[in-house]
């Protein structure tokens, strides 16, 4: 578990914290006080307050980091590439996923990793169409996790047979703030957006739609009840993420879904 | 929204890097994007604090504003709301630059180990 440490003169070293005590030289690092080993307690003259300083610099996020890097390596070893798709309740992923797989049964073998809160009544919607799927309650009857982490992707992959798919869809929990955050080792970020959520979500929630590859705007056939403005929703987007490859579809009526699909399909070619 | 997961992290990682020693404040570098509210942070480190190492540890968070680097005309701004257009030349093609930042940066720790604490380990799997 070797770490890497900046100090201020520029140097970065690493050091391995599975040895039960080490210490590091100060003629090389002065001032450094990573010290923890049991030896050289009590050596810290400097520090008239009975305190000492401890430098860590690590990211709150290693740990997460590190297991994803692991998932990702599994998959890769497995051949099959991963979309994690994101959104808020209700824009419809768990259609989408209904119609894609409908689309690739016989064509691509599919994995579901299924992470929405609370019920397994997404995963009942998405068996029958040959895909595998691996559940992952993140709530305990009454709402729970805001979004999947690496880790739990990682308990997920138990019920998955990586070496025989080629594709896996992440459905990540509901939330346009968390799950942006988290890393689960997936190679392709998407998120499914509503006309119903208005143009502005771009604005508001800018870290999500920054960190996607593709947007589809899902709901399209409700497009004549709505005042949705195309126009000014893309340009928001543009804003946060002009690279963003989008795709207007009803996951409810079908239309639109093949350029979907064929981007899914696309990702999952290395 | 994920703050108390964040704490727990944090908790994990100042308990190992402690060693045995009590902490009494543990200092945070974190970037405007990570959609952090530091107030929540703070409260949820009340709660997960808890235990010999930590608990009385207060936690001192430096904010780091997001910045934008141009890659057309070298300009480099500071973002009060995101937007990738470079306001030197208009362009998008820029680079996030600052703001990203969710770092554990040090802590302070008492000199000599405190010998009625238990070992992390111990201390770390009773907070579960």
């Amino acid at each position: 578990m070797g770490r890497f440490h900046r100090h201020d003169d520029g140097t970065v070293h690493t050091h391995d914290h599975d040895e039960s005590s080490h210490s590091h030289g100060t003629e090389e690092h002065p001032g450094h006080s990573h010290d923890h080993g049991q030896d050289d307690l009590g050596d810290h003259s400097g520090y008239a307050t009975g305190r000492a300083r401890i430098e860590i610099l690590e990211d709150i996020f290693s740990e997460n980091d590190r297991c994803a890097a692991a998932n990702r390596a599994a998959f890769d070893a497995a051949g099959v590439r991963v979309i994690n798709l994101m959104s808020s309740p209700g824009s419809g992923k768990t259609t989408l996923l209904q119609r894609t797989l409908a689309d690739l049964q016989d064509r691509l073998r599919v994995g579901i990793i299924e992470g929405d809160i609370e019920t397994p009544i997404d995963a009942e919607r998405l068996s029958g169409y040959g895909a595998q799927i691996s559940l992952l309650n993140t709530g305990n009857g009454f709402g729970g996790e805001c979004h999947l982490d690496a880790p739990m992707v990682a308990r997920a992959l138990a019920a998955l047979e990586l070496n025989t798919l080629d594709l896996v869809l992440i459905e990540n929990v509901g939330n346009l703030v968390c799950p942006a955050e988290f890393d689960v080792g997936e190679h392709r970020k998407a998120m499914v957006y509503a006309i119903t959520e208005g143009e502005d979500k771009p604005l508001k929630y800018p870290v999500m739609f920054r960190s996607v590859a593709a947007v589809v705007i899902n709901k399209m056939d409700l497009a004549p009840y709505l005042d949705f403005d195309m126009d000014l929703f893309r340009r928001n987007l543009a804003t946060v993420n002009p690279s963003a490859k989008v795709f207007e579809l009803s996951a409810r009526t079908g239309e639109g879904v093949a350029a979907w699909v064929a981007w899914a399909v696309g990702t999952s070619l290395p | 929204m994920h703050e108390l997961s964040l704490c727990e992290s944090i908790a994990r990682a100042v308990t190992r890097e402690a060693a045995g020693r009590r902490v009494s404040s543990v200092r945070l570098r974190i970037g405007a994007l990570r959609q952090v509210v530091p107030d929540t942070l703070t409260y949820c480190w009340s709660i997960t604090s808890r235990g010999p190492i930590l608990d009385g540890s207060v936690l001192e968070i430096e904010h780091v504003p997001a910045e934008i680097e141009c890659h057309g005309c070298g300009t480099r701004s500071q973002l009060s709301r995101f937007n990738v257009s470079c306001p030197g030349c208009g362009g998008n093609d820029v680079a996030v630059v600052a703001g990203e930042e969710m770092l554990i940066v040090s802590i302070d720790v008492a000199e000599t180990p405190d010998l009625s604490a238990k070992p992390p380990d111990q201390a770390a799997a009773e907070r579960h």
